[in-house]
């Protein structure tokens, strides 16, 4: 009972006085002073740390702060408090002067109340600040950041503020302080740090060009498994976009042997469902959810889109593979112009919902953006629903048996028309949930298709005409293919690299990679 | 080769290119009513270089079969090769007065890249213009058809080529002026190549060469060879069961039809004015084959008129309804291939 008092006490107490007050001077060179010393003023004020500084920073940006005589006042409305004790003043004295801010002060003030973030209470407060510090910042912000850094305990936000400390203290003029700057940043592992310690390499003394030699060795070290990692999952990312892309051909193409052009515009209808989808859940409250109507409407759309294409006009064409050839450039052409029509030649803003837009930080200075680890995800289910369909289903034994020998089907009583139609339904679906998935990552435009027409259809020759595994070995083997040599040349070498290999591989093995054994000389 | 009627055909319509159209164009008064404008100059320039293109896609199409995506590419090669020596006609006329083209000091480059060697020669340029794109066609068609890739493969593949040649050229470092390509062109052989004179020197320059293309197909066409070419087609297995060795066939064949390709590329960019990596899109080579599938596979005339027809429709209809070009465009794909496998001179041949 008596504790509880006592922090009645306390709290009343710290109420009836609110806190001690900040320092006078620095408040008042703020207000009155000039340029140079109000930025001066800010550092001091930065530097004591004091809980009401922030509100007296956001005051001066935002122009409620007045002057009467030395007096410094906060003005909102008709209340005004001191700044410097805080204390409620009223009557409003005469003749009050407002404290005009420029913009380089505002600017100040902005980092400044940044950094302030890092004494907040709240964690995720506290690393955006620190995140926001690392990028770069003023050295006058030091006494906070070391500050910050005593009471900090959290494991994700130590390391950015030491790391931010050091790059802080390597800009100081003393030798000392920069050597341990420099030690510390070396048993950190992050791409900042490299740059920095790269800069101080070729600093003019020599000491420290020795030990930022060191340092930098240790963090290329460090980095270098995260870089590898990174490559690692780019590859991994781009194989699961080349695999979806090329999915939903290699079951109009590898199985039933229709040469489809417009199937990259099967994937550009899939993804513009998916932003209708989107825009007509912008005015509800579960935009967040759009993805789980998305993902079945552009399959719906795509499919029943590749149904009716199917039944109009590429029914006449089976056996004659070059007329399907240019049948089908003709329908992407008319759809590409249908899209512009509809939705203009722009690209159109599909938003990511929340859970897919930023990502999880697993080495050192590597991002995996959610979207893509998502994409890969899907890529793996959608693999496997075709995988069960294909195997597992009336509809997948009818699918591989017209494929395999279309007479002996149809005399066994399969109605061999339906099953094509169903089969190239389901490849464009597959193209459209392709669409879907793209349109997380990159732009929506009536071109999305044309993009990825030449990547799919070669995906699909290399793996090997008529099987489902060898499309994805084909597909995994061209995204690492690439992600590894962009490292190397550049990304418009890399592909045009891979397209030659490509190019070269069909002719030493025009069957692919994985071939389906037969005798025909045709083959 | 051709009947009395065939060549009283060609005779006709070399009577028309060589002298009435000169005259009409150059020596009537501007305001005349027989008056033929620039305009239609370099249309019907640009077309003939069109249908130049389109015998050599027919002789490899219609006659032999093979479905090749890449003769956009060969086009464009020879576009390049004629360009690279117009670009140093400019000579220090370009905006920054450099012995470079005007690309190459935006790049701050020094000297020429290894490409250019030369290349202020007209000799070395027709040389190239046969070379590049015959070399290419020959080099790649022998690994093509050695390892027997045919039908939709032999497509797709010669589509990713031209994709990725595209992509480089695309590209500054290439060396070849990027997604401008090449432009503002001054002179040829020495003469202003805007003038009303050099342009119809041009015109019946391409007129020559596709006359001469037309005689020298349908000489290919009616020889034993191509007999051999038409059988290649109907029944590839089978010609090669009686002894011919077709590797043989489809690699002369395509290659000349490459090399066709690039004069046409060569006659195109001095008459418009231009030359850029876009020309190398594979939506560039498909509708090629459009000319050819429009105007009848397999008939020299067909792939002429086919060239036109398209092309015509395309100039009026991307001035009258921009909007619409695509929608007829593709339905001309869709009926064409459903309705239409021996074009307009299938429907011709029917009714009489």
């Amino acid at each position: 009972m008596r504790t509880l008092k006592f922090i009645l006490f306390v709290f009343c107490l710290s109420i009836a006085c609110p806190a001690q007050a900040i320092d006078k001077a620095a408040v008042e060179k703020l207000a009155l002073g000039e340029a140079d010393e109000r930025s001066a003023a800010i550092a001091a004020l930065l530097a004591e740390g004091d809980p009401r500084t922030a509100a007296l920073l956001q005051a001066v940006s935002e122009g409620d702060m007045q002057t009467a005589g030395k007096r410094v006042l906060i003005v909102k409305g008709e209340q005004a408090t001191d700044a410097v004790s805080g204390e409620a003043v009223s009557p409003l004295p005469e003749g009050r002067e407002d404290v005009v801010a420029n913009n380089r002060l505002r600017r100040e003030i902005e980092g400044a109340l940044a950094a302030f973030k890092l004494l907040s209470p709240e964690r995720t407060a506290r690393l955006e600040a620190a995140k926001a510090l690392a990028g770069g910042a003023d050295a006058a912000m030091l006494p906070l950041v070391k500050k910050a850094l005593e009471k900090e305990t959290d494991p994700d936000i130590k390391p950015l503020l030491e790391l931010t400390a050091s790059s802080m203290e390597m800009k100081s003029g003393d030798k000392e302080t920069r050597l341990a700057a420099i030690r510390r940043l070396g048993e950190s592992n992050s791409p900042n740090s490299r740059t920095l310690l790269a800069e101080a390499v070729t600093d003019a003394d020599e000491d420290i060009r020795i030990a930022a030699q060191k340092s930098l060795l240790a963090v290329q070290g460090k980095l270098a498994w995260g870089e590898r990692a990174g490559l690692l999952f780019a590859g991994i990312s781009l194989g699961s976009i080349l695999l979806l892309a090329a999915l939903g051909l290699a079951i109009t193409y590898g199985l039933m042997g229709v040469i489809n052009m417009a199937h990259g515009e099967l994937i550009m209808i899939g993804a513009y469902t998916t932003y209708v989808v989107q825009v007509l859940f912008r005015k509800t409250n579960f935009f967040d959810w759009y993805l789980l109507l998305a993902v079945p409407a552009s399959f719906i759309v795509a499919a029943a889109v590749g149904m009716v294409l199917e039944r109009v006009v590429i029914r006449w064409l089976y056996g004659r593979p070059l007329e399907t050839l240019l049948a089908t450039w003709g329908i992407s052409l008319m759809l590409i112009q249908s899209v512009r029509t509809l939705f203009g030649a722009a690209n159109v803003q599909v938003e990511n919902p929340a859970f897919m837009s930023g990502g999880i930080q697993a080495f050192a200075g590597v991002v995996l953006p959610w979207s893509r680890i998502g994409i890969i995800v899907f890529a793996a289910l959608v693999l496997f629903l075709i995988y069960l369909l294909l195997t597992k289903t009336r509809l997948g034994l009818f699918v591989r048996g017209v494929t395999q020998n279309r007479e002996m089907a149809a005399c066994v009583g399969v109605h061999t028309g339906r099953v094509d139609m169903w089969a190239f339904g389901l490849g464009s679906g597959i193209a459209g949930l392709a669409g879907c998935a793209l349109s997380q990552i990159g732009n929506v435009g009536p071109d999305l298709g044309q993009s990825y027409i030449v990547d799919s259809f070669m995906v699909v020759v290399f793996g090997g005409v008529g099987q489902l595994a060898g499309t994805v070995y084909a597909a995994m083997t061209l995204g690492f293919a690439n992600k590894f040599l962009e490292a190397v040349s550049g990304a418009v070498i890399a592909k045009i690299v891979v397209l030659v290999f490509i190019i070269f591989f069909i002719q030493r093995r025009p069957q692919g990679l994985f071939a389906v054994k037969g005798r025909s000389v045709e083959a | 080769m051709y009947g009395a009627r065939g060549w009283a055909v060609i005779c006709l319509s070399s009577f028309i290119v060589f002298v009435i159209f000169p005259v009409l164009s150059l020596a009537t008064p501007q305001d005349s009513a027989f008056h033929i404008s620039q305009y239609w100059v370099t249309l019907l320039g640009k077309v003939m270089c069109f249908a130049i293109v389109a015998i050599a896609m027919d002789l490899v199409w219609g006659y032999t079969g093979i479905l090749s995506l890449g003769h956009g590419l060969f086009f464009a090669l020879g576009g390049y090769s004629m360009g690279m020596y117009l670009m140093r006609q400019i000579g220090r006329e370009g905006q920054y007065q450099s012995d470079l083209p005007d690309f190459m000091v935006f790049l701050d480059w020094k000297e020429l890249p290894w490409a250019w060697w030369n290349s202020d020669q007209f000799w070395w340029a027709a040389l190239l213009v046969v070379l590049v794109p015959g070399l290419l066609a020959l080099v790649f068609g022998f690994f093509a058809f050695r390892s027997r890739v045919k039908g939709v493969y032999f497509s797709i593949i010669t589509q990713a080529l031209t994709f990725a040649a595209m992509l480089l050229f695309f590209r500054n470092a290439t060396g070849f002026g990027g997604n401008n390509g090449f432009t503002d062109f001054k002179r040829i052989l020495g003469l202003p190549i805007t003038t009303p004179e050099t342009r119809m020197m041009l015109f019946t320059f391409t007129a020559f060469v596709l006359i001469a293309t037309l005689l020298l197909a349908r000489w290919i066409v009616t020889s034993k060879f191509g007999r051999v070419l038409t059988a290649i087609r109907d029944a590839e297995t089978r010609v090669a069961f009686c002894g011919y060795n077709t590797v043989h066939y489809k690699l002369a064949i395509f290659t000349l039809s490459a090399v066709i390709c690039g004069i046409a590329g060569a006659l195109y960019v001095p008459q418009v004015g231009i030359i850029n990596p876009s020309e190398m899109s594979p939506a560039n080579s498909i509708e090629i084959a459009i000319w050819v599938a429009v105007g009848g596979r397999g008939t020299l005339t067909g792939a002429i008129l086919g060239a036109g027809l398209v092309n015509f429709g395309k100039s009026y209809f991307t001035q009258a309804f921009p909007e619409y070009w695509l929608y007829a465009l593709g339905l001309i794909f869709i009926l064409v291939t459903l309705f239409l496998p021996q074009g307009v001179m299938g429907l011709l041949k029917k009714k009489t």
